[in-house]
């Protein structure tokens, strides 16, 4: 029996928050939440739409890296130009991405570090699309290093995504869109279903405690005896063969370590 | 001067335009764009007052080392705005509003620190929403595939991001093109679907093969990541921006792609797998 690896553990609990039976579109930035989309796709969610990566929309998900012989087959287009109109604005739309920092409330950010704004300390990216996906579309979260500097104690430095913090409500805003279903880490599963959504840990990686995530986390957890998060089985193994051909899951870990557990 | 700059990161940059103005003594800009070294180069040469951004990237290179430094130095005032924000600030300049309303926005730390204010709907739902502010250009730099001398373009490849909004909220646009024609319609009158926007914008076109490098411009040729490594390399070197800027702008455009193998090069870059 292969062994399955933290990667290929996290790429099918990535999937399982990619579940849905909605038409909508599958964003997952980065090789870990894009091989989950495809998985998705290919097993329960058959009615998620996705793009090449770039702006072409295809039925069939596109394999990761070097493309050699292989061609995608677009049966639609979807260009940045389109997409707050497409996908964004019309909520039709799920994102999986990796922010820098992570707080209590699910607020995320990804634009800067300490400082001022006039002159931050740490420029990133900038908020880049954040704002609007997070009051008008489901989004989730894969982080690749649970610990106390993404999962801060306190609020993130820079708001970038609106979350459940009750203080940031704008009075008469609507906030009806905002939806986190969840967060891999490579420790746990977590979801929002805690009391006024908060953090909770909904599933355990094999070998990890309750103990170890709080103690890589800066604020509560909230946590109900959570099951052990599930393996992938031979046949999904051999499609995420297929959706990561040069097998790039294995660079996303340091050492590309196994889950420990026996599996299935 | 408020100057939008087409494109998005490294793909189709009217970067030869941005580097003439690097070669001019044009400064005190506020520039608007959807970032890359297009951003990187004009902070770090001090030509800009006030940065409209979402984001400043390189794609493969997440971080865009010479925007990052500005911001660092706290040198650049700024207006950081989402995405879908910025798009929206040019359609409202492009149908010369002062503002569109906008959920987007509200719970995040953008509108307090953008001094964005908030409106009311006046029907019955009496929402609250962020009244996102024109993005008025004087003018929008773009480069595009195919030109005639009357200002008909033509833009292909897969995706054109917001280029025509940017010609729509600007005062004049400017383009350079891959290849400039006498009369679009007896060249190319099958890819007349490709003019996304009119000549009645265009205010003037020159043509500058490759004049998007180091950003891609499909179909012609992809980004020159090699360049752009170099480019964000550059930015640890202790001689700073000015050594930098003989190699990425040059005394003219001519000296510029000798420097990275010439035209031919550049025509037979790959096109990005993504």
């Amino acid at each position: 029996m292969r062994q399955v690896s933290l990667a290929e553990l996290c790429i099918f609990a990535c999937s399982e928050l990619f579940r849905t039976d909605r038409e909508i579109v599958a964003s997952g930035i980065g090789p870990i939440p894009r091989i989950a989309a495809g998985l998705a796709k290919l097993t329960h969610s058959p009615g998620l739409l996705m793009t090449d990566g770039e702006a072409f929309l295809v039925e069939e998900p596109t394999p990761i890296g070097p493309r050699g012989d292989y061609r995608i087959q677009a049966s639609g287009h979807l260009p940045f130009s389109r997409f707050f109109d497409a996908a964004v604005w019309s909520g039709r739309r799920h994102a999986m991405v990796t922010p820098t920092q992570i707080d209590r409330f699910g607020q995320t950010n990804l634009s800067a570090l300490g400082g001022t704004h006039a002159r931050p300390k740490v420029q990133m990216l900038g908020v880049r699309g954040f704002p609007g996906n997070s009051v008008y579309h489901p989004n989730s979260m894969f982080i690749p290093q649970h610990s106390p500097r993404v999962f801060v104690a306190g609020e993130v430095d820079f708001v970038s995504s609106a979350g459940y913090n009750p203080d940031r409500r704008i009075p008469g805003g609507n906030f009806s869109g905002v939806s986190l279903l969840g967060i891999v880490t490579d420790l746990c599963v977590m979801d929002f279903g805690g009391a006024d959504h908060a953090i909770r840990i909904a599933s355990l990686h094999p070998g990890v405690s309750c103990d170890q995530v709080r103690q890589s986390t800066g604020f509560p957890l909230e946590a109900d005896d959570p099951p052990v998060t599930p393996f992938p089985d031979p046949h999904t193994l051999s499609l995420i063969d297929r959706l990561d051909p040069h097998n790039l899951r294995s660079t996303v870990f340091k050492g590309n370590p196994m889950a420990r557990g026996t599996g299935t | 001067m408020t100057l939008g700059i087409g494109g998005w990161g490294p793909r189709r940059k009217p970067m030869a335009l941005v580097r003439e103005i690097l070669r001019s003594d044009l400064t005190d800009l506020t520039i608007a764009a959807y970032g890359g070294a297009d951003v990187g180069m004009l902070c770090a040469a001090g030509r800009v007052r006030k940065l409209i951004f979402a984001f400043v990237s390189l794609d493969a290179i997440p971080l865009e080392p010479w925007f990052r430094q500005a911001r660092e130095a706290g040198l650049i005032e700024v207006l950081e705005v989402d995405e879908g924000m910025f798009q929206w600030g040019l359609k409202a300049a492009a149908y010369r509003l002062p503002f569109l309303p906008t959920r987007v926005g509200l719970g995040t730390d953008i509108a307090r620190l953008g001094g964005l204010k908030y409106v009311t709907s006046p029907y019955a739902d009496a929402e609250t929403l962020i009244a996102m502010p024109a993005i008025r250009l004087d003018a929008a730099l773009l480069h595009v595939n195919r030109c005639d001398w009357r200002g008909n373009v033509q833009l292909l490849g897969p995706d054109f991001y917001y280029d025509e909004w940017f010609a729509r909220a600007a005062d004049a646009c400017f383009v350079s093109c891959e290849e400039l024609v006498d009369k679009i319609e007896c060249h190319y009158p099958e890819d007349a679907r490709g003019n996304i926007f009119e000549r009645s914008l265009v205010q003037g076109v020159v043509e500058i093969p490759g004049g998007a490098h180091p950003s891609s411009m499909p179909p012609a040729y992809g980004w020159d990541m090699r360049a752009l490594k170099d480019y964000a390399e550059a930015a640890r070197d202790p001689g700073g921006w000015a050594s930098a800027a003989a190699r990425f702008v040059g005394p003219d455009e001519q000296s510029y792609l000798a420097g990275f193998g010439g035209q031919e090069a550049v025509a037979s870059l790959p096109l990005p797998v993504f």
